[in-house]
């Protein structure tokens, strides 16, 4: 029972950090149309920003921070400089060049802070266990799940219950039509980035020092922000926080529980192979589920 | 009789090229530079591959990311079917072309229910199943893959001689395009192209899209298998890598980097890539830096690929 309580807050915690990616990457795509493979770049900015900042400051707050004002400026730059250039054509050339942008900002990190990952150290003050109703759990990860929760909400309701987020939602279901009606789907667009950077920023401070802070760290967490918006349905802000929370705890139970109850069901030899395996393709068995039945995701913000 | 979709094929600049690429390997060896003719049929094979995947991409309006899931079902198929004794590479290649044919199948019959982004990250998803599976099987060597102890034998002529190894995936290749220039000329190759440019159309006129889409689909997996088995028999070595999801995407990259619907977009791609790739990273151990900017570039001013700075380009194409 414990151990399931652990790693419900194990996957909650990764289902919210997912979030705060999912949903600049959703809305990036619902709104512009545009696939942005660099989104993870910006994660990866973050983490190295805030890194060198709680080093040099030994303020956590102060890192955080300046990762987010640095990583949404950096954001901001690239989308008036580049992306913007991008929006009217195919979503392959999108691919392509936000490739480009990966490669780009992998090797001017290496130059910068070199190939070995940074370690990044929690505030002494969290870095303790905290007795939580019969077990013990990491402070810090609770801070994580904390935070995670209060930008989560924060999102929800700034995009459910403002005037902004109105003009977003507008412009996620028809720009055209949002286009017509007065909204200025460019400036527009240009705050949804700054805000899906920032967003990144505090995903990547937060995870580095559960995670390496290395050059590369953006491409495996930005594979699983696709997941997580294709299960949800691309556009939908509601359909990448079930999607977050689905991914973030079917992966987490599945490598923790699987290679277990493989063990109790099949011969030791089948099972010390399938059980690692299975759990790694989970979330991928997940999302052809869902797709396959949902072709659209669970939320499809255009019919 | 031509028309706007028919590939003509112009006798005198395709001489010129399989003349030269002929004469490639005597070449490199007056050089003193016999490491590049095992470079240049890595390329070739990549070529093969990256075709394959333009045809589904360019012309199929089908964005696969999971090609890589192919190109490894081949490879792994001749990795191990040799140690069991089957050492003929004319039994070998083709095993390797009908397994990828088969995956692809049971891939692209569940995929082609989505469209779009959607489908683009269901046949991730499948590769990424495929990607683990070997990863975790101790069968196929987990994470350190499988080795070969020797070439496949192609009967009278031996593949462990590089440049004849060389001369054999030439002429795969070349034999690969002559076919799928067939294809696209055919009826099924312009019901394709119909289908990618409106699919609920062609549905309308009462085409089986999915039918076709589907085989289709199976025609590139098995093209891409047999580009896996033949790099397992050049390299002698095969890991779960050659599965991964960057695979997939650099093989995608090709192909929009050459020019999708294109027929030479794939091969273009792949050759302008791998040998960008080869020649910065002689220089800069910076190389992605460099490989990057040369992509930006191109979108910028290429967008619709480098093959449209080829001659005889009079046909708007639009892709997904």
């Amino acid at each position: 029972m414990i151990l399931v309580a652990e790693q419900l807050l194990n996957g909650l915690q990764l289902g919210l950090m997912l979030f705060l990616l999912a949903a600049g990457l959703t809305l990036v795509f619902g709104i512009m149309n545009m696939i942005n493979l660099a989104h993870g770049s910006l994660y990866m900015i973050g983490a190295y920003i805030a890194a060198a900042l709680i080093e040099a400051s030994g303020s956590f707050l102060l890192g955080i921070a300046s990762a987010i004002v640095g990583t949404a400026l950096v954001g901001v730059a690239l989308e008036m400089t580049l992306l913007r250039r991008l929006y009217r054509l195919s979503h392959l050339s999108q691919v392509l060049a936000t490739f480009a942008v990966i490669l780009i900002a992998n090797e001017i990190v290496r130059m910068i802070w070199g190939s070995q990952p940074i370690l990044l150290n929690m505030p002494p003050a969290l870095s303790g266990p905290i007795e939580l109703g019969g077990f013990r759990y990491p402070a810090y990860r609770l801070v994580v799940i904390g935070a995670g929760l209060a930008v989560a909400l924060f999102l929800y309701l700034l995009v459910t219950r403002t005037r902004a987020g109105m003009w977003v939602r507008a412009g996620a279901s028809d720009r055209e039509m949002a286009e017509v009606m007065g909204v200025d789907t460019r400036a527009l667009f240009t705050v949804v980035f700054a805000i899906g950077a920032a967003l990144c920023a505090v995903a990547g401070a937060l995870l580095g020092p559960l995670l390496a802070v290395q050059v590369g760290m953006g491409e495996n967490i930005l594979i699983l922000a696709f997941v997580v918006i294709s299960i949800g349905g691309i556009g939908s802000i509601r359909g990448a926080l079930v999607g977050s929370l689905l991914v973030g705890v079917v992966d987490t139970a599945g490598r923790a529980f699987l290679p277990f109850l493989f063990r109790k069901m099949l011969p030791s030899v089948i099972a010390s192979e399938a059980g690692p395996a299975v759990a790694s393709m989970l979330i991928y068995m997940l999302m052809a589920a869902v797709l396959y039945f949902r072709p659209s995701g669970l939320f499809p913000a255009r019919s | 009789m031509r028309d706007t979709l028919y590939i003509p094929l112009r006798p005198w600049p395709t001489f010129g090229v399989v003349a030269a690429l002929v004469l490639l390997p005597p070449a490199m060896l007056l050089l003193d530079l016999p490491f590049y003719v095992v470079f240049a049929t890595r390329v070739l094979i990549y070529t093969l591959i990256a075709t394959s995947l333009n045809l589904l991409i360019g012309y199929g309006g089908m964005v696969s990311f999971g090609h890589a899931a192919f190109v490894g079902t081949g490879a792994y198929t001749v990795a191990m079917l040799m140690p069991a004794g089957i050492v003929s590479a004319w039994l070998l290649w083709p095993a390797s072309l009908l397994a990828g044919a088969l995956f692809a199948l049971l891939i692209g019959a569940v995929s082609l229910r989505t469209r779009g982004v959607y489908f683009i990250m269901i046949t991730l998803a499948f590769a990424q199943m495929a990607y683990y599976l070997v990863l975790s099987l101790h069968a196929l060597g987990s994470d350190d893959g499988l080795t070969l102890g020797a070439r496949p034998s192609l009967g009278f002529l031996d593949l462990n001689g590089d440049a004849t190894f060389y001369y054999a995936a030439l002429a795969i290749l070349l034999g690969a395009l002559a076919l799928v220039r067939a294809l696209l000329n055919a009826p099924l190759g312009r019901a394709l192209q119909g289908i990618r440019d409106n699919e609920t159309r062609m549905e309308a006129i009462g085409f089986a899209t999915y039918r076709l889409k589907l085989v289709v689909f199976v025609i590139a997996g098995a093209v891409a298998g047999l580009g896996g088995g033949l790099l397992v028999s050049l390299d002698r070595l095969v890991g779960p890598n050659l599965l991964h999801w960057t695979e997939s995407g650099l093989l995608m990259i090709m192909v929009i980097l050459g020019g999708t619907g294109r027929l030479l977009g794939g091969v273009l791609g792949a050759a302008v890539l791998l040998i960008a790739q080869e020649v910065i990273a002689e220089r800069t151990i910076h190389w992605p830096l460099g490989i990057g900017v040369v992509l930006l570039v191109v979108v910028l001013f290429a967008p619709k690929g480098l093959s449209a700075w080829l001659p005889n380009v009079s046909r708007e194409r639009s892709n997904t």
